[in-house]
């Protein structure tokens, strides 16, 4: 076995099947390239769609609209409750209503510059174009956005953004969109389309002849193989979270960014200023973001924001327990428009806020702290969303094509819902009309008893184990190792102590871990054991991601490049490419493919938000 | 914090199930109640015992997942998800009584975990609007009064915990079920199919075998959302009106 980070380059990505011709027209261009399936033959497809989150969900629903036999699977004992529910603050959409010079393109520039150029322009674009329609489709479903007094609806800002482009539900926004999903998904369940199978997890994918055929679930069985992950490295930490108390905490609660709005960020400009923040005088505060980029503000993007935080608790200003933490203050929002209002746009933030540490934010200010939030990387997708193995699709978050290295606020759920609602029903038919399937795959074909088989003996030799570990307690160790060497600011020789530790951590876990009760029953804890088997793989090739990347940019920021006022430092003649690898063993060296990025609109130059 | 809890233990829908009592120590005040369960369960484990099980998915009290009945409440002494519940609202050397939701519409799968999936087949029954995708007209073809979108807001504001149920002495959910006819009765674009709305969720409901509503407003206490106890008679006044207007 040769050494995790001695990888090869394997060949190139050349095509992504994005057409050519000017952006604008590609994605009509691509639409009508693509083959149709008729309608009358559409229900005699099954098409696996795996979870229900916003993409999962509005896909389902589409699809089978469409008239295609859609079997759906979330883990959740309700599809409703898929985590895009726990998104806060809004939707993007260049829908130009507040007439302040937002278009189609400006979404398109802003998400190219704000992911620090490290996304596809043809996928960029077509995300922009969609996103009016997204809109349009969760209003006439009823989702309850805000609204004006005039009937209309309201928009608001976010970090990153010079326009009011970002639609909202009080600060649910993705219960909201998540619901209105769930709710097409189950008329589309009534109407006997869709087969929906709650309570029930993808182990395993089953392959036939090179493509995707099916899916192994656990207690299901349909039909496995490797995939390229894309830019595993890229991940998102969020500034606005409440500040965490101690070991036993399972969850760090993020409060949407939209704060940003009308808070306030600051911290002492003494070091070591224990005092309560409202005796600390307005001229011994620091609102450093204000100070330091003044165009922007309080909402300059999230990685800026994260690293100004970590930087101003570096320096020993940091406020609350262990000096972790910043505070987001309102006391100037409340004197300006008086407390109804901020009640009546964060109230719900407010009130979890006082539910989690027992403080009164309208009259102290909120401490803060950034952390862990989102992956810009996912499986490697062309312009169609399909993975390298054919007939596997990947939409949402999963995939990694449209943020790059940063992800700007309120683009996550604009994304899953443009995957779900409009690409992917786009794109599939394609597949599915160049690709018929003549044989049947069932639980008897050869293909899909090995990895039936595969997935039996690796929970059995979890449950064979007999250790003295819990599934928990090797899952809050890769936590921390993870936080430490490969969070907000990442370092080569850090990175190499994670990769030292992980088949350290790997061998243990296979040795000590601790699964009580059997496979034939409700187990939560071999389901949490079985992902930690996969979480170990991702922590792997996220560390050696970060360090092949020896460049900074959007949330990977690598110390040995920053520029002498400590901002992050791209190395575009480097690194200007998407990096694809490829599965090769548990533990063993991994084969990178590189996808060239080319900016043909938006010209690459340093992120500056001052 | 010293704790002593009683569980409901019960191995799967078909097994009986008793009352087990376990210690806990070393208990902190800023735990969530799920994070104190995950304490006990990391004792159980290492113990050899079955580690009780309980829904939970996002611990930020929107999912709706978390779902125990606490010392007789259902999620709990606060006005919250149990997730969002936090040991400071309990005193050291607690006897703590932790059991499932207790409905015949909900029956047990194990220990605290329970099948709610008759509210997705309430939601299947007419829980939506037909707009199927692509076919939307602006977003501002259509405006909506501030009032009304407000309301609709304050009713699509449910998780679908099912604490109302809980809490109910009849076991009715009616405080679900209106809370999504009138979300979207109230909406412009629900008006279509506001009567069928209405009558097929109110139909389904009944055939789940949940119990009538007489009004005793436990549900609207128990809600962690709010959602208010006039939900259920403005669900009444929807349901008269259809009935007068569609002939089946």
């Amino acid at each position: 076995m040769n050494d995790y980070t001695d990888y090869a380059t394997g060949a190139p990505v050349t095509d992504t099947k994005a057409p050519a011709g000017p952006v604008a027209e590609r994605w009509d261009t691509r639409r009508f390239e693509a083959k149709l399936v008729n309608p009358a033959n559409r229900r005699k497809h099954t098409v696996i769609v795996v979870g229900t989150g916003l993409a999962g969900g509005s896909a389902g629903a589409t699809l089978a609209e469409q008239g295609y036999h859609v079997v759906q699977f979330c883990f959740q004992d309700s599809p409703r409750r898929a985590h895009s529910v726990a998104a806060q603050g809004g939707i993007n959409a260049a829908k130009n209503y507040r007439n302040d010079g937002d278009s189609v393109h400006r979404l398109f520039y802003d998400t190219v510059k704000g992911g620090d150029f490290r996304a596809r322009e043809s996928n960029v674009h077509r995300l922009a174009q969609i996103s009016v329609e997204i809109i349009d489709q969760c209003v006439a479903q009823g989702v309850p956005f805000a609204r004006e007094y005039g009937g209309l609806l309201d928009n608001r800002s976010f970090g990153g953004v010079q326009v009011s482009r970002t639609f909202y539900a009080r600060g649910q926004t993705g219960q909201q969109l998540l619901l209105g999903a769930y709710q097409a998904l189950s008329r589309q369940i009534a109407a006997g389309n869709v087969e929906l199978h709650p309570r029930t997890e993808m182990l395993d994918l089953v392959i036939v002849d090179g493509k995707a055929r099916g899916i192994v679930a656990r207690d299901l069985v349909t039909g496995k193989i490797d995939t390229y992950f894309a830019n595993p490295c890229f991940t998102q930490i969020h500034p606005t979270c409440i500040p965490r108390t101690g070991e036993h905490q399972s969850k760090l609660t993020l409060m949407s960014e939209s704060l940003r709005n009308d808070g306030r960020i600051w911290v002492p400009k003494a070091k070591g200023d224990d005092r309560p923040a409202n005796e600390i005088p307005e001229d011994e505060r620091d609102y450093y973001l204000e100070r330091i980029y003044p165009a922007f503000g309080n909402l300059v993007p999230r990685d800026i924001a994260s690293r100004a935080a970590k930087n101003v608790c570096d320096e020993g200003r940091g406020v609350g327990p262990g000096g972790q933490g910043v505070y987001l203050d309102f006391a100037e929002a409340i004197e300006r428009m008086g407390r109804a209002k901020v009640e009546e746009k964060y109230g719900n933030l407010f009130d979890m806020y006082a539910q989690i540490t027992a403080e009164n934010p309208y009259e102290t200010p909120m401490r803060i702290y950034p952390a862990v939030h989102y992956t810009m990387g996912g499986l490697w997708v062309d312009y169609d969303l399909q993975t390298t193995i054919p007939g596997l699709f990947a939409i949402g978050e999963a995939n990694f094509s449209d943020h790059g290295a940063n992800r700007l606020g309120a683009s996550a759920l604009m994304q899953g819902l443009a995957d779900g609602y409009f690409v992917l029903p786009s794109t599939i038919n394609d597949y599915l009309a160049r690709n018929p399937h003549h044989d049947e795959v069932d639980a008897s074909h050869p293909a899909v008893e090995e990895v039936v088989a595969e997935t039996e003996d690796r929970l059995n030799l979890l449950l064979a184990v007999d250790g003295d570990r819990t599934p928990d307690s090797f899952h809050r160790e890769i936590g921390e190792l993870m936080w430490e060497y490969c969070g907000m600011a990442r370092t080569e020789e850090g990175l190499r102590k994670a990769l030292g530790r992980i088949p350290q951590i790997r061998e243990e876990f296979w040795r000590r871990i601790k699964v009580p009760g059997t496979g034939a029953e409700f187990n939560q804890s071999l389901e949490k054991a079985n992902r930690i088997v996969d979480y170990l793989e991702l922590a792997e090739l996220m560390c050696l991601d970060a360090l092949h990347r020896a460049e900074s940019c959007g949330g990977h920021f690598r110390e040995e490049s920053q520029t002498a006022d400590g901002e992050a430092a791209r190395r575009d003649e480097e690194f200007s490419y998407a990096a694809a690898w490829e599965f090769a063993a548990t533990g063993e060296a991994p084969v990178l493919h590189k996808e060239d990025l080319v900016f043909e609109y938006v010209h690459p130059t340093q992120r500056s938000y001052a | 914090m010293k704790l002593t809890l009683r569980v409901w233990r019960q191995k799967n829908a078909g097994a009986p199930g008793a009352m087990s009592t376990y210690e806990v120590d070393g208990i902190s005040q800023d735990m969530s109640f799920l994070e104190m369960l995950d304490t006990l369960n990391e004792e159980l484990i290492l113990e050899g015992d079955d580690p009780v099980a309980f829904d939970h998915d996002c611990r930020e009290g929107i999912c709706g997942a978390c779902s125990l009945v606490i010392n007789g409440d259902a999620h709990g002494p606060e006005r919250t998800t149990t997730c969002q519940l936090h040991m400071r609202s309990f005193e050291d050397g607690d006897t703590i009584d932790i059991e499932p939701w207790r409905a015949s519409a909900f029956p047990v799968v194990k220990d605290l975990v329970v099948d709610r999936s008759a509210f997705d087949r309430i939601i299947q029954a007419g829980g939506y609007i037909s707009a199927p995708t692509g076919t939307a007209p602006d977003a501002h073809a259509t405006p909506v009064p501030k009032p009304d979108a407000d309301f609709a807001f304050e009713h699509a504001e449910c998780i679908g915990c099912g604490a109302c149920v809980a809490a109910c002495p009849n076991g009715s959910a009616m405080l679900f079920t209106s809370a999504k006819v009138n979300h979207l009765n109230v909406l412009p674009q629900g008006a279509p199919e506001r009567e069928t709305r209405v009558l097929d969720m109110v139909g389904q409901m009944d055939s789940e075998g949940f119990g009538g509503c007489t009004l005793t407003g436990e549900c609207a206490t128990a809600c962690p959302k709010g959602i208010p106890l006039p939900s259920i008679s403005a669900m009444n006044k929807e349901w008269l009106r259809a009935t007068r207007k569609v002939h089946r």
